[in-house]
């Protein structure tokens, strides 16, 4: 199939466009602005049907999109950032709502001080939430992403909205070449339309979203998560089509070189397609070091991790993300606690990179590789540590 | 590992810099090469010093950094010079594009002195030109023709950027861009 130009906003916008959902509501921000200005576009010339509810904030777009997914409809949004930070109560709504809504979100840092480049802090932050939630290698990624999130957080099994994460910049402005699915194979992979069992219907009235106090909340936040588990096969087999239907290969956490590894990169998003590149770089000289990249998120699929970690002596985690005052990276303190569990104990060198949209450089992955190899080799672990901070 | 193309563009918030790094990766994928092109912002404003990258190659590749060791530099606003290192990097063999109306000013003189030994350097009016047959000042697409003559093609061809070109500008002027575009082929020394 030909290939063609589009930037990581458009790649997603096209993805939606394929999809072609009921409702769309969303309020432009850095990086994010391209999906919503094209997505438009494309309301305006008529070639989607969609309902483009414009909103006055954040806040309402993603009310409006509980609303309409509690109706029954298809519903995607879009957003980053300090927009993300003002839907946050919504977000936990639309969760505990059980709307299947999908969200694309060109991850940028958070204010302050104000900044509008990549970090993939803004999503992570939800990971309580309930929400699914994904991120992009590339713009291929983001657009196959956001088609699969709907067939993933519509399954009656799961009923969970999807958030589909592209590095701000990097890809949401970067032009790739993608192979676009058409609207056909997208309605055909993820149905035509939005089958919900229990809806908002004035024939068939119920309520969503009542007080649940001491006596139901408890079991109101366990069906959340007995979803969020139940995803994780769901997952798994609608990457499984995808691949049948589009040749390209999807797992929650996937491996390159990693058969005779003694040390891994561990890292998210378009910063996995760095890691790449140096791997290619140390094997070419020796260095037995591969790369997993997680790409599912939440849930988190510590197993499919821990399993590639069996013969490693070190891991080296990479994140485009902190969080302040804790035990370490965001998401190598998942990692470390599922490595607990299994008894094993590699080495672990943690770093933190990028931050605002700072570049790290291939040369800063082999000195970050060297720096860990060092410390293994000594039976050490290196604590969380800011690559290229400024003195 | 794939060999790649590494171009770094240099111009100024709201010449069209981003504009021009896009038209590369689209005229590459036309021929069905891989690309990475993205801008680098600083406050979103005009006159700002701004850059813009472009990686072609044609294999596949992962690499998604800035472009710090270029093949070939590209300058559309003479003004930076003396102000960006815009050489900064710049590969044994690479090549020097600077739009300028004075390639013997002191500013362009000293560059050019420069550069690593084996660099080659060239200068076309893409500002004269552009005002001349877009009727603008904006030299995101004349600057191209200046390109492809200097790489002979091999990174993009002339037909790619015109289809390119035809495309992104359906609606707005692709007629005027392209003869920009073909004059700076031709006038680029």
């Amino acid at each position: 199939m030909a290939r063609i130009a589009v930037t990581g906003d458009d790649a997603v916008a096209l993805a939606a466009k394929a999809v072609n959902p009921d409702v769309v509501a969303a309020y432009p921000i850095t990086p994010q602005t391209i999906i919503v200005e094209r997505f438009a576009d494309f309301v305006a010339d008529g070639e989607v049907d969609t309902e483009f509810i414009t909103v006055e904030s954040e806040h309402s777009a993603m009310s409006a999109c509980v609303g309409a997914s509690s109706a029954g409809a298809r519903v995607f949004t879009s957003s980053a950032s300090a927009g993300l930070m003002l839907m946050y109560e919504i977000i936990f709504i639309a969760a505990s709502s059980r709307t299947p809504i999908v969200m694309a979100i060109a991850n940028r840092a958070i204010s302050g001080p104000i900044n509008i480049h990549g970090e993939m802090t803004d999503q992570m932050l939800f990971r309580d939430s309930g929400w699914i939630s994904l991120f992009s290698e590339d713009n291929q990624e983001a657009h196959d992403q956001t088609i699969m999130a709907f067939k993933i957080g519509e399954h009656p099994d799961v009923l969970l909205p999807v958030a589909i994460g592209l590095d701000g910049f990097i890809l949401s402005h970067a032009i790739e070449g993608i192979e676009a699915v058409s609207r056909e194979e997208a309605l055909k992979f993820i149905g035509g339309e939005r089958t919900a069992e229990l809806k908002l219907d004035t024939k068939d009235p119920i309520s969503i979203g009542l007080l649940h106090l001491q006596d139901y909340y408890m079991e109101a936040r366990a069906q959340i998560r007995d979803a969020q588990e139940r995803s994780r096969q769901i997952i798994v087999e609608v990457f499984n089509e995808w691949e049948k239907l589009t040749g390209r290969k999807y797992k929650p956490v996937e491996s390159y070189m990693m058969d005779d590894a003694e040390y891994a990169f561990i890292t998210m998003g378009s910063s996995a397609g760095n890691a790449r590149t140096t791997v290619d770089e140390l094997r070419a000289k020796g260095e037995k070091v591969g790369l997993i990249k997680i790409r599912v998120y939440r849930p988190f699929f510590g197993d499919e991790i821990t399993k590639l970690c069996t013969n490693l002596k070190g891991i080296i985690t990479i994140e485009r993300a902190h969080s302040f005052g804790g035990p370490g990276g965001i998401f190598s303190t998942d990692i470390k606690s599922a490595l607990f569990n299994t008894g094993l104990s590699p080495n672990v060198a943690e770093y933190t990179i990028g931050l605002g949209g700072r570049d790290t450089l291939i040369k800063d992955y082999h000195n970050m590789y060297y720096r860990a190899k060092d410390a293994f080799n000594e039976g050490k672990n290196l604590p969380i540590y800011w690559w290229g901070l400024r003195e | 590992m794939a060999e790649i193309i590494d171009i770094r563009l240099h111009g100024r918030g709201g010449q069209g810099v981003m504009t021009s790094s896009y038209l590369i990766a689209e005229a590459a994928l036309l021929e069905n090469k891989y690309v990475h092109a993205f801008p680098s912002f600083g406050p979103e404003r005009s006159g700002a010093p701004i850059a813009a990258f472009a990686r072609v190659s044609d294999e596949r590749f992962y690499i998604k950094t800035e472009i710090y060791y270029p093949d070939i530099v590209v300058v559309q606003d003479p003004t930076l010079l003396g102000q960006v290192d815009v050489a900064a990097g710049l590969k044994e063999g690479g090549i020097v594009i600077v739009n300028t109306d004075n390639p013997n000013s002191e500013a362009v003189v000293k560059l050019r002195n420069s550069l690593p030994p084996g660099a080659r350097f060239a200068t076309v009016d893409a500002t004269k030109i552009a005002a001349e047959e877009i009727g603008i000042r904006q030299t995101n697409t004349a600057i191209l023709g200046a390109l492809v003559k200097l790489t002979n093609g091999n990174i993009i061809k002339l037909d790619s950027v015109i289809s390119a070109i035809n495309e992104r500008f359906k609606h707005k002027g692709a007629d005027k861009n392209i003869k920009a575009v073909e004059r700076s082929f031709n006038e680029v020394s």
